[in-house]
């Protein structure tokens, strides 16, 4: 029922001393949404970001362990960072535009790639921005600056980013928790639209969000994988008495 | 995709030439002078003023300029100081985001922009209007004229750094404006106070410009603040200009000095900043 | 009771001392202009500007020569400076490991206090040899070696600190969630330097190329040892030229001996005095504006 898409195994991550990561081993299924849950600094964000090597971008983190995408481990010595990251969108929690047009920042991702042919980004910029539910909003003002548009826009307009260069997984970091509901709802409904073509993992740490949207569980506490299984599974039945705990609200 | 990094390979490398070139410079500037300098250094330059006949090539050596130097710089810097330290106590505990604060913050700054020439011109006019001579007098006038925009500057960035709550703190146990001044932002902005002063310090020593107009130049140590007074960088600048080699070569010896002085000035800010850190809280 | 008056008094003082900062600007100005009168009033701004016959002794001031000696001399190192500059920042700001850009960061400061007599002693010591015995006979000029070329590269080392710092400091103002957007996206390094943190950062660093311009144009000493001093508009970067500042320090002494000579190198400094503050202006509304924006 789940094929696994993403394999992590013995994944450990460090900042200098701290130890954010405590031996993960989980597999990420196929065309489904994943949700990683759990209270807030347990190390969700970080594990999103190891899947696509962002991680790399801090001062003094150390990364031990695997993460196999299709069979290839991504910490591999020989591996190409960009192509990695090019098969893995990223929408971050706070909208965060380029500063340039709402074209350009769609465009961005292909051009960097070799994209040149106006003609095609043109087309490919309108499927995304399609795909994103921005275009009927934008499509007469595709050359203002992306700064224009408000919160809920540039989140969309940021999915659009990242639809663009054609990942296979979408890896979403709290994406509506800076929304107004309106916009956040929106982001959902696009998000449960576009799972067929995806594997979607996102964090949140809104378990409502989790319920409505999650077919796979990932529940973190203090950097510790504490449980993990279908959606249906861990919210009614959690093995795991810190999960129930969790669960039930008796911390957050 | 290959394009990309070979791309990237060749800004990456045109960048580690660039910040070499920027180094090696640095680098240069020292060596050259250190090389030619130290050679003609002698005991004798830092502890004679010129004998008769120095400037034809005989005995004497620079420490009229030494002291000069040294003079001027601690006058200077001590009138800039009490000139810096109020303006700067008063854009943070008094006028803070005025319009006013910040007109004057622009002033400084155009202040700061203005090469110490017109300094000295303006200190010439000043001179000839009250019929005064070149001296060490106005030659403290105007290095501190010179030096006093880099050095509220220099406070001002200090003081801007100081947490609220200090002053919070200090005002809600009933201190007045002055105090809370006095006692708290100054005791905490100490370290960069000192580095503002050290900084001043040495361009004051360094700068000719200014002093060419103003100063004057004399073989003998000041006595007075209306003697005139001999300065380092005019010493450079003076011995260089003549055809005589031995005097060209103490030219090359009274820069090692200069260059010397000023980076020890530099090394004993950077220490002293790190010295006091450790009073100051975050 | 005492207390108050005690900070009343002190607020009055630091207040004058406030005032007087921001009037001295004026009263310089007001005082070169007054002694500048003279030759202004029996002598167009034109004749001032566009003639290039220097003889204070025929009474002739063209000062045409010694702006375009400064502005080429200036322009020289802006164009050996810029390049250099914008990629060490680069190289600083973003790909430069802590270490070495903690030991380089400190050592370009010193670079800064280095006084101007040294980087003009240090031109006539290394750059003039080196035009006059290896560059110019390389392409085939014969010069002393004191020229308008000497004085560029010596000016260029001397701002490369001040544009450096200026425009580092911009850089890491960029925010690190636009550049995380751009790797995200699969690019490299360079490409999100290039297309995302320069885009940002750019006027940031035109606001330290104008500091650095009027650094350099201000800068008297250095480029009085090293530009040769002759009063002729230069045709070539082997020739020697004469700058404004140089002008004024060169012959302060003969100022009262001849008529209009004081009048005419103090209205020297007062065009350097209103260049300056309109270029420290202009970089400070760009930087100010910068500012506004990453708000």
């Amino acid at each position: 029922m789940f094929k696994p898409h993403i394999s992590i195994q013995g994944l450990n991550v460090f900042y200098g001393e701290r130890h954010v990561l405590k031996d993960i081993t989980v597999d990420i299924p196929e065309r489904r949404i994943t949700a990683i849950i759990g209270p807030s600094g347990c190390g969700k964000t970080t594990l999103l970001k190891s899947l696509n090597r962002l991680t790399d971008l801090i001062d003094g983190v150390k990364v031990s362990g695997k993460v196999l995408v299709d069979g290839v481990n991504i910490f591999d010595n020989g591996i190409d960072v960009t192509e990695i990251r090019k098969k893995m969108g990223l929408i971050a929690q706070m909208p965060n535009p380029l500063p340039m047009s709402i074209y350009d920042n769609t465009a961005y991702g292909p051009r960097i790639h070799g994209m040149i042919d106006e003609k095609e980004l043109d087309q490919l910029v309108e499927n995304c921005l399609r795909g994103a539910g921005l275009w009927d909003e934008v499509k007469e003002r595709l050359k203002e600056p992306a700064s224009k548009l408000s919160l809920g826009q540039q989140q969309r307009l940021c999915l659009a980013r990242a639809l663009a260069v054609k990942p296979e997984y979408l890896l979403c970091d709290e994406p509506t928790s800076a929304l107004d509901p309106i916009s956040a709802q929106y982001i959902e409904t696009q998000l449960l639209t576009i799972k067929k073509s995806y594997t979607i993992v996102f964090v949140t740490h809104v378990l409502r969000q989790a319920r409505r949207l999650a077919d796979y569980v990932i529940f973190l506490y203090l950097g510790e994988l504490i449980e993990h299984g279908p959606a249906e599974t861990v919210f009614t039945q959690p093995s795991n008495p810190r999960t129930r705990a969790y669960i039930e609200g008796v911390f957050g | 995709m290959n394009k990309r990094k070979l791309e990237e390979a060749f800004f990456k490398g045109l960048m580690l030439l660039s910040t070499s070139i920027v180094v090696g410079s640095l680098l240069a500037v020292f060596a050259v002078v250190i090389l030619n300098g130290a050679p003609a250094l002698s005991l004798s330059m830092l502890t004679q003023t010129p004998k008769g006949g120095y400037y034809l090539g005989k005995e004497g050596g620079i420490l009229n300029a030494i002291i000069g130097s040294v003079y001027l710089a601690i006058g200077a810097t001590a009138l800039a100081f009490l000139l810096s330290l109020p303006i700067a106590l008063y854009l943070n505990e008094y006028a803070r985001k005025s319009r006013f604060a910040s007109l004057t913050r622009l002033s400084l700054d155009v202040l700061w922009g203005i090469p110490s020439i017109v300094y000295g011109a303006f200190a010439f006019i000043i001179m000839l209007y009250l019929g005064a001579r070149a001296s060490l007098l106005w030659g403290i006038i105007t290095v501190s004229l010179f030096v006093f925009p880099i050095m509220t500057r220099a406070i001002d960035e200090v003081m801007k750094m100081s947490p609220f709550k200090l002053r919070e703190a200090s005002y809600a146990l009933g201190s007045t404006r002055l105090e809370t001044a006095l006692k708290v932002v100054t005791r905490q902005a100490l370290p960069g106070m000192l580095t503002a002063v050290l900084l001043a310090f040495g361009r004051g020593i360094g700068d000719a410009a200014s002093v060419l107009l103003t100063a004057g130049y004399t073989d003998s140590v000041p006595h007075s603040l209306f003697d005139p007074v001999a300065t380092l960088p005019l010493a450079v600048f003076f011995q260089l200009g003549t055809p005589i080699p031995e005097v060209q070569q103490r030219a090359y010896a009274s820069g090692v000095i200069l260059l010397v002085l000023v980076l020890l000035l530099s090394i004993a800010s950077r220490l002293s900043t790190r010295k006091f850190m450790k009073y100051v809280i975050k | 009771m005492d207390r108050r008056l005690e900070d009343i008094f002190a607020s009055k003082l630091m207040l004058l001392a406030t005032i007087f900062s921001s009037l001295i600007l004026f009263i310089m100005a007001f005082a070169l202009f007054q002694r500048s009168n003279p030759i202004l009033r029996t002598r167009s701004l034109s004749e001032l500007f566009l003639t290039s016959s220097w003889r204070p002794m025929m009474g002739e001031f063209g000062f045409h020569p010694f702006i375009i000696g400064t502005l080429s001399v200036t322009c020289l190192s802006m164009i050996l400076a810029i390049p250099i500059c914008l990629l060490s920042t680069i190289y600083l700001a973003e790909y430069a490991p802590s270490k070495v850009r903690g030991t380089i960061k400190p050592l370009i400061d010193l670079l800064a206090g280095i006084p101007s007599v040294i980087y003009g002693l240090w031109g006539v010591l290394l750059v003039i040899p080196l035009i006059r015995y290896y560059i110019a006979p390389f392409v085939g000029a014969t010069t002393t070696g004191y020229s308008v070329l000497a004085g560029g590269i010596v000016l260029a080392i001397m701002v490369f600190p001040i544009i450096i710092s200026v425009s580092e400091e911009v850089f890491t103002t960029v925010p690190f969630e636009v550049r995380e957007a751009s790797f995200a996206l699969g690019a490299t390094k360079w490409q999100t330097v290039k297309h995302v943190v320069m885009r940002q950062a750019l006027p940031g660093f035109i606001a330290a190329t104008i500091l650095g311009f009027s650094r350099a144009f201000g800068e008297t000493m250095a480029v009085l040892m090293v530009i040769g001093n002759v009063a002729k508009a230069p045709s070539s970067l082997f020739d020697p030229a004469y700058s404004l500042p140089a002008l004024i320090a060169n012959n302060y002494g003969e100022m009262m001996s001849i008529p209009l000579y004081d009048s005419a190198l103090l209205f020297a400094a007062l065009i350097l005095l209103l260049l300056m503050a309109f270029f420290s202006i202009l970089a400070r509304i760009v930087l100010l504006r910068i500012e506004r924006r990453s708000v």
